[in-house]
């Protein structure tokens, strides 16, 4: 494959518009011009000695969705966010429907019209629906807020995202994630947004929502608003993009229509070689059960599960989100109280706390990297030995050298990138956390891996180094649970699968019996009303 | 690690500034005492005094928590140990009882805040108000004096800059040998034991610290007791300042013992803070009002100088840490 051939915007419609990539020169067609929403060129964005963004160029029309496609760092976020106002550019210009755009901040974005909706929720949890809409662009007189006169906008709002059914004051943070990310598009919409960014909106949505966020997007490209959608799913991006931009190491790489092009060929402008393998396999044989889960209940876990886990075995978990499967995950852990049943590790009981469970060889990697998988201020040594330094004592005394030695080489073999142990983990990329976590739970001499949603957030090429690592560890004789949203991961990584739906564990079987129309049906099974 | 380095050591600078600026202040318009031996004994020994209980302080705000209670918690420890002497106790059950105060004080607040999950500015405050009304009791809503003569020697000098000779060691001030002792006991314990290491995890993020099958409770509790004996070495180092023991006297002493902490670098946000700094910053602290005081400065003026450097102090922190945009974007708008 040339790069050249995807270098250029394809087709004609597209090809009359590059005179506009140049500063300064008139549009030739004033009626094509017009459609123009946006246009950003060539933006530069420096963080210390980091070149963030190099000289980027964009451009989307009015009724397209534009995809902007690259791996963890390529620089999309940071565009996006000198787009939204959060940082500015150093240089390089903006015109949003022809006029300059130079935003001071995000009250300046959104009153040009551009909303962006972020990757974690920006919503305030204990506030109404209607006061979270309504923040920071209400309606008010003399400082008041007429509540009564926003009504009808606020259904208004909610309405257009398909949630007609919940009432205006609900308490956001009783809502499901689905349904707060919902919120954030109104929200958008409320503001009169006629750009709307969005930032990986679906990396945490079960797959019926998902559907649901294209038709919604569907229809507000049909009213005109220009769109730029970032993911890393791409039969995501296919299903809901007009045209793409490549970014990679802050640089364009390649743009045009989506269907012009193939996925081999996006992957390769992504991470600039030809991946021939997605997911990629390391050869490992299952062999005998040795871990029993045993009618385990618990707070969170409502209904009795009983499955068995095999030595060198993948054992994925899927299911929709709210499907218990996170929860079946930190019940197991001893992190969510457990009522009844139990967890044997060969024929042994183990007790209920985290404690035990982590001697007994149970680790686990939290879904919620940020918060909860990482302590973010720590170093990379500090967070990758937290939990297990006491085989590093004498006399109650921490030898740090032989502490810091043993991580260094366990960040070598999950392959972290970063300038120095003793870093920051939060100065790294979403990929490189998640392999320090993995790194620590292999600090743990754990054997059997409890991973809940391991590549969330992760680009192509780091989820594939995640893939070989995991296979790996099952070819070692470690047992891995592998929980994700994610179906073709699961399908080509797991050597079996087990559904849950509604807290119950439906059905386990090998992967390659499952197909992924299979799966779904057993994961929405008695799923007939929406949950909102 | 150049960055690490210069973080541990802006204090530091900030202290050598102060420092310099009395210096030549006092040359000018003071009587010249501002770097006497004398001047920089009774300095040293009220940093002591401040930086003691911070070291306690910093354990918990480096854990994520806050203790209200440590003014309030150091002059019941101090009465409960002039009573003892009062009654004619030996010297070392006098100083077990004031220990045991101080650690039932801590204990207290830990065992809360790990139970009922309560904030610990809420739990603290109320054993704010707890520990000054048990101090009233147990002192009869009075300042407590021992005799003369039940105090012994190098107490009643550990804290003054008088006879300097016939200190525990000649020349340097005991409380402060007490404070450079603990302090590298407890800089120790926070680096190289796996405790020390919990408690900045926990101060991190909790829930990552759970995760890793951190007992947390137990090390909560244990950082509040901890702190508790700090604060009663503190309440030893009080009495020897004023040989008598009136609870009433803490109240205010805990905002004195965090501003110490935050100067120092710690963040009240959690995970960050060290013992060094928190050294420094009650060195900061003291050193101010000394130095105004040899300039004649009414200590009005002095509080609200020392309220200014902390203010500064914590903005110079933000900046250090991350990239406020607001202060980068005031210059360029």
């Amino acid at each position: 494959m040339t790069s050249n051939k995807v270098n250029q915007r394809v087709g004609n419609e597209q090809g009359e518009h590059k005179s506009h990539w140049s500063a300064y020169q008139p549009p030739t067609d004033v009626s094509l011009a017009s459609k123009c929403l946006l246009t950003m060129n060539s933006i530069s964005k420096s963080f210390g000695p980091t070149r963030a963004l190099k000289s980027v160029s964009l451009s989307i029309q009015s009724g397209e969705v534009l995809a902007l496609i690259g791996e963890n760092g390529a620089g999309k976020s940071t565009l996006l966010k000198v787009l939204s106002g959060a940082h500015r550019a150093d240089a390089g210009t903006m015109s949003i429907n022809n006029k300059p755009y130079r935003p001071r901040g995000p009250q300046d974005a959104r009153a040009a019209g551009v909303a962006m909706i972020y990757q974690e929720l920006n919503l305030a949890p204990d506030l109404s629906v209607e006061d979270n809409l309504l923040l920071g662009h209400s309606n008010v007189g003399a400082g008041f807020l007429f509540r009564s006169r926003q009504r009808e906008r606020v259904q208004e709002a909610l309405n257009m995202v398909g949630l007609n059914l919940l009432s205006p004051t609900a308490i956001v943070g009783e809502q499901s994630v689905a349904t707060q990310q919902l919120l954030e598009i109104s929200r958008a919409l409320i503001s009169n947004a006629n750009i709307i960014l969005f930032d990986e909106p679906t990396s945490s949505l079960p797959q019926k929502d998902v559907q649901r966020l294209f038709e919604i997007i569907d229809r507000l490209k049909r009213q005109g608003m220009g769109l730029v959608y970032i993911s890393h799913f791409l039969e995501e991006v296919r299903a809901v993009a007009d045209s793409y931009n490549v970014l990679r190491d802050g640089e364009n790489v390649g743009e045009g229509r989506i269907n012009h092009v193939n996925d081999d060929q996006i992957v390769s402008l992504m991470v600039g070689r030809d991946v021939d393998d997605l997911f990629p396999s390391v050869p490992h044989e299952p062999g005998e059960p040795w871990v029993s889960i045993d009618s385990l209940q618990g707070d969170s876990l409502s209904n009795e599960i009983s499955f068995d886990l095999r030595r060198g075995e993948i054992f994925g978990v899927s299911g929709l989100v709210g499907a218990g499967r996170t929860e079946l995950l930190r019940t197991m852990f001893g992190l969510d109280h457990i009522e009844a049943g139990q967890v044997l590790v060969d024929n042994a009981v183990v007790p209920n706390s985290v404690r035990s469970k982590m001697r007994a060889g149970f680790g686990m990697l939290s879904e919620d990297r940020k918060q909860e998988g990482l302590a973010q201020d720590l170093s990379l040594i500090e967070n990758t030995t937290l939990g297990n330094m006491g085989k590093y004592t004498t006399l109650g005394l921490i030898n740090l050298r032989a502490r810091n030695k043993v991580a260094e080489e366990l960040m070598q073999q999950v392959e972290v990138k970063s300038h120095s142990g003793h870093q920051q983990v939060s100065e790294l990329s979403g990929g490189n956390q998640q392999k320090v976590a993995i790194a620590r739970i292999l600090h743990q001499d754990a054997e059997i891996l409890l991973m809940d949603e391991p590549t969330k957030g992760i680009d192509v090429g780091t989820k594939a180094e995640i893939y070989r690592l995991m296979g790996k560890l099952a070819a070692q004789g470690k047992t891995i649970v592998f929980v994700s949203s994610y179906l073709p991961e699961l399908l080509a990584v797991c050597d079996r699968i087990g559904v849950m739906s509604r807290g119950e564990m439906r059905a386990i079987r090998d992967a390659n019996k499952w197909t992924e129309d299979e799966v779904m049906a057993t994961a929405m099974a008695l799923e007939e009303s929406p949950p909102i | 690690m150049v960055k690490k380095l210069l973080w541990q050591i802006g204090p530091l600078i900030a202290l050598f500034v102060i420092m310099l600026l009395f210096t030549i202040a006092d040359r000018y318009w003071g009587a010249g005492k501002f770097m006497s031996g004398y001047n920089l004994r009774v300095t040293s020994g009220s940093a002591a005094l401040i930086a003691v209980p911070a070291f306690g302080m910093t354990l918990i705000i480096i854990s994520g928590g806050i203790d209200l209670s440590a003014g309030t918690a150091l002059t019941l420890s101090g009465t409960a140990l002039a009573l003892s002497l009062k009654a004619g106790d030996p010297i070392m059950n006098a100083l077990m009882l004031m220990l045991l105060t101080g650690c039932l004080c801590g204990l207290a607040n830990g065992v809360m805040i790990s139970a009922t999950k309560v904030v610990p500015f809420i739990v603290t405050l109320g054993t704010m108000t707890i520990f000054l009304g048990i101090g009233q009791i147990i002192s009869g809503e009075s300042t407590v004096y021992p005799p003369r003569e039940n105090i012994p020697d190098w107490l009643n000098l550990c804290y003054t800059g008088k006879d300097s000779e016939r200190y525990l060691i000649p020349k340097i001030p005991t409380s402060v040998l007490l404070a450079i002792t603990l302090g590298v006991g407890v800089a120790t314990m926070m680096r190289y034991t796996v405790f020390g290491r919990n408690v900045f995890a926990i101060g991190s993020s909790e829930s990552t610290a759970r995760l890793c099958g951190i007992n947390v409770p137990v090390t909560v509790i244990a950082v509040y007791t901890i702190a508790g004996f700090f604060v009663a070495i503190g309440g030893l180092l009080y009495f020897a300042d004023v040989k008598s023991g009136n609870p009433s006297d803490g109240t205010g002493k805990e905002l004195e013992i965090i501003a110490a902490v935050v100067l120092g670098g710690g963040s009240l946000s959690g995970g960050r803070g060290s013992i060094f700094g928190t050294m420094v910053g009650a060195l900061i602290i003291t050193v101010i009002r000394s130095g105004c005081s040899q300039l004649s400065i009414p200590n009005t003026y002095t509080q609200i100088f020392i309220g200014c450097i902390i203010i500064v102090a914590v903005i110079v922190d933000q900046l250090r840490h991350g990239s406020p945009e607001w202060f980068f974007r005031m210059f360029r708008s």
